[in-house]
């Protein structure tokens, strides 16, 4: 049954809540508003009814097995979340004397530490609130790097042609120029075009590795080579670190600044899109330059270090100090995980995305780099069933969720038609995977025996496909009395 | 499953990473604890830090958060649920944060809301930029920002927009508010937008009517930042002077998220119907299904980096989804009147805080202005050694401005929210009696 919007319920007079009366405002009428905002008039039974029918709308990494490449929607324990959520830590007003908050900048400072060790980095800031934030926290700190060396004609930000929309969209808002360079046919960058492109204008290039083509960028070395050669740093995004935890690391590679996803390689939630975290790490040079506020440690006790301690700081990116709570939960993960259960990590993640290649391989799908190895996540192309029957991605990824599996992702990277990227993640089982294998097939059978059938789905969802066309024409973003009627 | 993939160990599976690349494990980060054993530490480093009584605001309130609001943003569902992209599988988010637009276009007063940036300071800088874009009537790249504006939104825009060189230009203080004085010095500068915090930093409420006209005279746009908690009382931007601000954004915490050291919070940004092609961030949208059926999906995605990459609005991805989620269930709870009640109730017991404060030698209120839940006390001493003896006595006094506003002399700024009982500001009184030698 379709859930009403909250503004339907008919409950005139109602309240959730009702509190306490302190007294009456003195503010002057001239500053007071006359309309009262719409707000919905619920009781807390039906508040708590609504919110949790919504709920039950949605697929969850808790309800269903959740393979959307470059996301690692990984397993959220429990446990983080409880810690996380301990009463001092969620009283703690964030200007509050650092007498009263020993205790949780010392997880910070430790927090800052074990990123540390994992990224081979020399130091680590946690305010980015985002990996897109912690993304521009390292363009900035290139820039930064730059100019502090006069410097100033480095402008250009290299970025291959199947990173993340967050890169060349980050490198904009730092006021540089992007120049995008192509991937050769085995997944790698292509060199010769990185020698073309680099020179005096280079400010630095931006990498994921393994790369979003789920492969591992085995001329990283070469790489790192060039580039600073000419000049220009290196930029690790970090969404991909699941797969090499302990394995191999930013530092060795050659970069100079990372920024880490906690929201996905350290499983703190996704929460329906967001709070994220993107802690960054830096080397020696562009130590001077990280973001503020960070924790450090003087004798026994901890501090933060602001603009104060650091004067040439690309200066601060949140409020406070980022999202707080997130980090706490990436620390408990972190602490249970322990060293050899974070290499764990790695090996299963990897384990389970092979596994996963190989049985679709074996029954019959197109793998995009068939001659590599996958990291944590791979391709595979669907162009041919597509050409064939007219069953293309999106069609696949609708008739998944009435198998009850959410859709990897879709028609990304750019460069390989008709692409489904496949991420399991270490925490799923192998009955998980199998599962996924038989509904892939059965899609599959379905498009050659009725292509129809297949492009009607989703059959089971609370809605069938959504007119975006029409949502886009017609934007109806705001819920008025009787609109859509 | 190795011999599925036709290898003999799972090492074999990482040989493409070349061997002078390889690490040696993560020793460092030391063994591995039990669950049980993790919730004791953490127990241990929370009750270490105690919860003292909070007299501070500054950006970040202290409000009731009812029991239901985060039992059920916590379940798994909307938890650990990842951005709607397959919107079939995601209508609860979706209708969740299509809610989550509505109260926040209503409480505003202005036509559009995303779906939540990171928190109120970047939310501003966000601002910025998208008026800059936005401004068909110059191509200017100054925004006129009070100095009774947040110094951290200020400082967080700075680093923001200095990659784009865009210029923040200081309009100064005068009496705790903006000098409406000192806007004949800048009439001949162009600006792409005049910023206007109410309540400002300093808890005083701004001349917004003529403030908000002066800058649409000059051409510029109007960013109004507002408390939301303020807005069930306060003519909201999309009201202020003749034809209302033209983006609104704030800090969405007071909305039922708790302190939690700064995180996560979210930012709200809402606007006009004009220029909502400009506006950063997710923004979700009703539409039909096949059948002719309502539902809800991501739109106008074609000003986002996953589709226009170097030629988006914004880099961000990633928002506060589960913040603003919590946000939508208090908001829900409250209704208009609860949230009507809580700010009354804040701008009384701040007030009640302030008489018992300035009833002691030494204490004052640094100006006459009126003002919502935060007031500026002038010290006779400076605040530092004041707010470490009431730390001590495990009270947070407030907070001290001289770093930010040296030409206030010895000032704190105080609050106190609908959550201090008249105890507890009796508490507060006391021990600053102390702490001025007088008897309370």
């Amino acid at each position: 049954m379709k859930e009403p919007i909250i503004f339907e319920y008919d409950s005139v007079g109602r309240q959730g809540f009702t509190p306490e009366a302190a007294g009456e405002t003195d503010i002057p009428a001239e500053w007071l508003r006359t309309d009262v905002p719409l707000m919905p008039k619920t009781s807390e039974l039906e508040v708590v009814r609504h919110f949790t029918r919504l709920s039950q709308q949605n697929f969850s990494i808790d309800t269903q097995f959740y393979p959307l490449g470059s996301c690692t929607m990984k397993y959220n324990p429990r446990v983080c979340n409880r810690l996380a959520m301990l009463p001092q830590f969620l009283s703690r007003h964030p200007l509050g004397d650092v007498a009263h908050g020993q205790g949780f900048l010392q997880t910070m400072f430790e927090l800052q530490e074990m990123l540390q060790i994992v990224t081979g980095m020399q130091a680590v800031s946690l305010t980015p609130m985002a990996g897109a934030q912690g993304e521009f926290a390292g363009v900035a700190m290139i820039r930064a790097y730059h100019d502090a060396r006069g410097d100033h004609g480095r402008t250009q930000i290299i970025v291959p042609d199947a990173a993340h929309g967050t890169n060349p969209a980050t490198a904009t808002m730092c006021g540089c120029d992007v120049v995008e360079i192509p991937t050769a046919r085995n997944g790698d960058i292509d060199l010769e075009r990185l020698r073309a492109v680099v020179g005096p204008q280079t400010a630095g290039i931006m990498l994921t590795n393994p790369s979003t083509l789920g492969v591992f960028e085995r001329q990283i070395g070469e790489i790192a080579g060039i580039v600073h050669a000419a000049g220009g740093l290196l930029y690790y995004d970090g969404a991909n670190l699941n797969a090499i935890l302990g394995k191999t690391m930013p530092g060795l590679m050659g970069f100079d600044v990372v920024h880490m996803n906690l929201h996905k390689t350290f499983s703190t939630p996704h929460g329906g899109g967001g709070p994220g975290s993107g802690a960054v790490g830096v080397n020696e040079r562009l130590k001077p330059f990280l973001p503020v506020p960070f924790v450090v440690k003087e004798g026994d006790r901890y501090a933060w270090a602001a603009e104060d301690e650091c004067p040439q700081t690309i200066g601060r990116l949140s409020a406070f100090m980022g999202n707080a709570g997130v980090l706490l939960r990436a620390y408990v993960y972190m602490r249970m995980l322990g060293a050899k259960g974070m290499v764990r990590v790695a090996d299963f993640a990897v384990l389970n995305a092979n596994y996963l290649m190989a049985r679709l391989r074996d029954a019959g799908f197109d793998l995009a780099y068939p001659e590599r190895r996958a990291s944590h996540e791979f391709i595979i192309s669907l162009k041919q069933i597509e050409r064939e029957t007219g069953v293309n991605a999106m069609d696949f990824a609708k008739a998944l969720l009435d198998y009850g599996f959410h859709a990897p992702t879709t028609y990304f990277p750019l460069l390989v038609p008709e692409c489904l990227l496949i991420e399991p993640t270490e925490t799923e089982s192998r009955h998980a995977l199998d599962g996924f294998v038989a509904a892939m097939t059965a899609i599959r059978d379905m498009a050659y025996a009725d292509a129809d059938q297949v492009k009607q789905a989703p059959l089971t969802m609370t809605v069938r496909r959504l007119d975006d066309v029409r949502a886009a024409k017609q934007p109806d973003l705001v819920w008025r009395s009787g609109n859509l009627a | 499953m190795l011999a599925g993939i036709g290898v003999d160990n799972i090492a074999d599976l990482f040989d493409e990473i070349p061997s002078n690349l390889r690490a040696e494990g993560l020793d460092a980060i030391g063994p591995a604890l039990s669950e049980a054993e993790i919730a004791r530490l953490m127990q241990t480093r929370a009750r270490a830090d105690g919860e003292p009584l909070c007299f501070i605001g500054a950006g970040a309130y202290d409000h009731y958060v009812p029991a239901a609001v985060w039992d059920i943003a916590t379940r798994g569902e909307f938890y650990s649920a990842y951005t709607p992209y397959q919107a079939e599988a995601s209508q609860g988010t979706l209708q969740v944060i299509y809610e989550f637009q509505t109260m926040l276009t209503s409480l505003t007063g202005l036509d559009v809301a995303n779906a939540s940036l990171y928190d109120g300071a970047t939310a501003f800088a966000e601002a910025c930029l998208m008026a800059v874009r936005a401004n068909r009537n110059n191509k200017s790249r100054r925004i006129l920002v009070p100095r009774a504006m947040s110094p951290v939104y200020r400082s967080v825009a700075r680093a923001i927009l200095a990659g784009q060189k865009i210029e923040l230009v200081e309009l100064p203080l005068q009496d705790g508010c903006s000098d409406s004085a000192a806007l004949g010095a800048v009439a001949d500068t162009e600006f792409a937008a005049v910023a206007i915090q109410n309540p400002s930093f300093l808890g005083t409420l701004e001349q917004v009517d003529v403030l908000t006209d002066w800058a649409h005279a000059q051409g510029a746009l109007v960013i109004g930042v507002a408390n939301p908690m303020a807005l069930a009382l306060l003519k909201p931007p999309g009201q202020w002077g003749a034809d209302g601000a033209d983006i609104a954004c704030g800090e969405g915490q007071p909305l039922g998220i708790p302190l939690s050291s700064g995180g996560p919070y979210y930012g709200y940004m809402v606007c006009r119907q004009a220029i909502v092609r400009q506006m950063p961030g997710r923004i979700v949208g009703r539409t039909v299904d096949l059948e002719g059926n309502p539902g809800f999906t991501l739109t106008l995605q074609a000003r986002e980096q996953h589709i226009r990459r170097s030629r988006a609005t914004s880099n961000i991805c990633t928002n506060q989804g589960l913040v603003a989620t919590a946000s939508t269930i208090y908001m829900s709870l409250m209704g208009a009147a609860g949230l009507r009640r809580v700010a009354s109730d804040c701008n009384a017991n701040t007030r009640a805080l302030v008489d018992a404060l300035c009833a002691l030698p030494g204490i004052s209120r640094a100006f006459p202005a009126p003002f919502f839940h935060e007031a500026v006390l002038q010290l006779d001493r400076p605040a530092a050694g004041v707010l470490a003896a009431l730390s001590a006595q495990g009270i947070l006094g407030g907070y001290d401005l001289a770093a930010d506003y040296p030409e206030l002399g010895n000032a704190i700024l105080v609050c106190a929210t609908e959550t201090k009982s008249a105890a507890d500001i009796v508490s507060y009184a006391t021990a600053a009696a102390g702490i001025f030698g007088v008897a309370a």
